[in-house]
């Protein structure tokens, strides 16, 4: 409902999306158009198919129905325009490197086969450091990093791409609430030179604050469209079925986006609470 | 052993197996450097006793005994094994492990029918393939070593050559896929060069073994170094030493086999390695552990000293050491905390064991009472923590 017909071409149009996991469906019949320039939250339950949608959108999923566009092409001839950044889980952080070498990463793709990154890289990696405010820490052996500091690892990884689309999962998991302040405002600098960010966000408590757009997914859309007009209780009941207790959350809804986060706020690491409801 | 060393270095049959062990230590403690970080190190147990088979039929099918066309048959039986690995896993339920000890044990076991079918045989030239079981270095000839020396120096290129891409493979794949960069090729090439390293292996360590070549020296590298550069260059050291060392070894040592030989000699390295690495070693754990232990105990006895002397409202007051024997540390080795945390200047000696706190350790262990966080900052454990709350914590 809330995705009406831009007439610019969407960021990221997925149609008809359908990825099953042996005989389970992970995704059924999900549509989603993402219009450039907009920060999108894809929230609901565990087992939800968040990561899944972000993968399959990457093309590291093969769905069994449905395609993926990005800015109108199929994702393989759009790869310099999308970055990723994965869960923090999902490497072996014990791997022989330091973090300028990770970083650095995000340049092999337009290096192309057989050539090395050199002194422009390594420039461009430090900056993206200095944009997360690790470059201090370029020279570390990654195994000795906290988990926020891989976790802008990551991020500084896809930086150095300068991609349009940044697809992230869960960029705030396991973070102090510092390094979220940090993150959101790169989310807006972002924002601000006209990228598009799409992030699996697990705090539902925060998404009017952070984000403009927002998707409610339960293996089906629920409901996917700019915050003040899908994000409400009726959705939220949809997604997350009877366990969501709800009357405290709505009206923090309706009173929207506080403008300070208070600091000492607890982060659940990742669990599915509604919002400290319940 | 009494062999003068300027024979040694001149003998043919030496400088051969000497040359061959090189070079297999080389291409596998360099592939086994991707195998291990990848882990997939059983893959390459899985693929040398699938080489078995692949080596006996190409004896039956050419009646040749010429080690390249053998090792073509090891080429072939191995990236088929591999090949059916991957398809078990991806389309059945069976797990990645009991895939490899499944291909393993049928492949291993039609190669062993194979050879003794092989050995009943009348004709005389069925002599030698046993070699491949155990390894021979001593059998190794100078055409050989061409043949592997070729094998070393594609898996050497490929991974000059394809350095960052294999550097992104091992540690992010999805990473990679979502540069665009051609994961499944760079499978393919690796999975080849872990199969080319264990063949040029095969006729000095042996199907049997050979599988320890490719961890063995990656493995120990690990422990020393932090760096992906280092780790396959020291990797490539350890390989290279065992090898030349068990081959040589085994060669001067009559009815010795030579690659439980190199094995051994690897192990030793692994050993080491695991004991005494810096930072990764158990020694060094260990060592770590017992300073902080210790660190952590001092502390304790400081702030004892501290009661006492706030009990006593003097900081001249004297305290046998024996009131403050703490977790069950003997006489001893409370002197000897003491004796530490007195040249640290916090302690000091008021009389023949009688001990007091100076102003400096009260200032360490009651910062508040200060104005201000004195301590000096070394590592120690206290100095990070809040202070003033911590004392029941552990």
């Amino acid at each position: 409902m809330g995705d009406r017909q831009n007439r610019t071409v969407s960021a990221v149009e997925v149609q008809d999306l359908t990825v099953a996991y042996r005989e389970q469906p992970a995704l059924w019949d999900v549509d989603l158009s993402v219009p450039p320039g907009v920060l999108l939250a894809i929230v609901g339950p565990n087992g939800a198919g968040k990561t899944t949608l972000l993968k399959a959108i990457l093309g590291l999923l093969r769905p069994v129905a449905g395609q993926v566009l990005i800015f109108g092409q199929p994702v393989e001839q759009q790869r310099r325009r999308i970055s990723y950044v994965p869960q923090r889980g999902s490497v072996d952080w014990d791997f022989p490197t330091s973090v300028l070498d990770v970083v650095m990463m995000g340049t092999y793709g337009e290096l192309g086969w057989i050539r090395r990154p050199g002194r422009r890289e390594r420039e461009r990696a430090l900056a993206a450091l200095d944009q997360v405010g690790m470059r201090e820490l370029s020279d570390r052996q990654i195994s000795q990093l906290s988990g926020g500091q891989q976790q802008r690892v990551f991020l500084a990884r896809a930086l150095v791409q300068d991609a349009d689309i940044y697809l992230m999962d869960e960029p705030f998991q396991g973070v102090d609430a510092l390094t979220e302040r940090a993150i959101v405002t790169l989310l807006q600098e972002l924002r601000a030179q006209g990228k598009t960010v799409i992030a699996v966000h697990h705090d539902l408590q925060t998404v009017p604050e952070y984000f403009d757009w927002v998707m409610l997914l339960n293996v089906r859309r629920i409901a996917c469209g700019p915050v003040s007009e899908v994000f409400n209780e009726q959705n939220l009941r949809l997604t997350y079925g009877g366990r969501f207790a709800m009357a405290a959350f709505a009206r923090e809804v309706e009173e929207a986006a506080p403008a300070i986060v208070t600091p000492d706020r607890s982060r659940s690491g990742g669990g599915n609470h509604g919002a400290g409801a319940a | 052993m009494a062999l003068a060393l300027p024979d040694l270095a001149l003998d043919y049959t030496l400088r051969t197996v000497a040359l061959g062990a090189m070079l297999l230590g080389l291409s596998s403690g360099v592939v086994g450097t991707y195998a291990v970080l990848r882990r997939e190190s059983l893959l390459g147990d899985a693929m040398s006793h699938a080489a078995l088979p692949g080596i006996a039929l190409a004896f039956l099918l050419t009646r040749s005994k010429e080690t390249a066309v053998l090792l073509a048959g090891a080429v072939a039986a191995g990236w088929l094994g591999s090949l059916l690995v991957n398809a078990i896993t991806r389309t059945t339920r069976v797990k990645l492990d009991s895939a490899l000890g499944l291909i393993l044990s049928v492949f291993f076991g039609f190669g062993l029918v194979l050879l003794t079918f092989i050995q009943k045989q009348p004709d005389a030239s069925q002599a030698g393939l046993d070699r491949f079981l155990f390894g021979q270095a001593a059998s190794l000839l100078r055409r050989d070593v061409i043949v592997m020396g070729a094998g070393v120096v594609a898996v050497l290129l490929a991974v000059l050559l394809l350095w960052k891409e294999f550097k992104l493979l091992v540690f992010d794949p999805d990473f990679a896929r979502v540069l665009g960069l051609r994961v499944r090729l760079l499978e393919v090439i690796l999975t080849s060069m872990i199969v080319l390293a264990i063949v040029v292996g095969l006729q000095t360590v042996g199907v049997v073994l050979m599988s320890a070549m490719v961890v063995a020296p990656a493995a120990a590298a690990r422990q020393w170094t932090d760096r992906l550069g280092l780790m396959v260059l020291l990797s490539a050291l350890f390989g290279v030493v065992a090898g030349m060392t068990g081959a040589l070894v085994s060669s001067l040592t009559p009815r010795l086999p030579t690659g439980p030989t190199i094995v051994l000699v690897v192990s030793g390295l692994v050993l080491v390695s695991l004991l005494f690495a810096p930072n990764r070693g158990l020694v060094w754990n260990w060592a770590r552990e017992r300073a902080r232990r210790g660190q952590v105990r001092a502390e304790g006895m400081l702030r004892q000293l501290a009661a006492l002397a706030e009990h006593h409202g003097s900081l001249e007051h004297g305290h046998p050491s024996a009131v403050l024997r703490a977790s069950g540390w003997s006489a001893d080795q409370v002197v000897q905390v003491l004796h530490d945390l007195e040249s640290a200047g916090y302690v000091r000696q008021v009389s023949a064991d009688r001990w007091a706190i100076t102003a400096t350790g009260m200032a360490r262990v009651r910062p508040a009472t200060e104005g201000d966080d004195l301590s000096d900052g070394a590592g120690h454990p206290a100095a990070s923590r809040p202070e003033g709350t911590g004392e029941g914590q552990s």
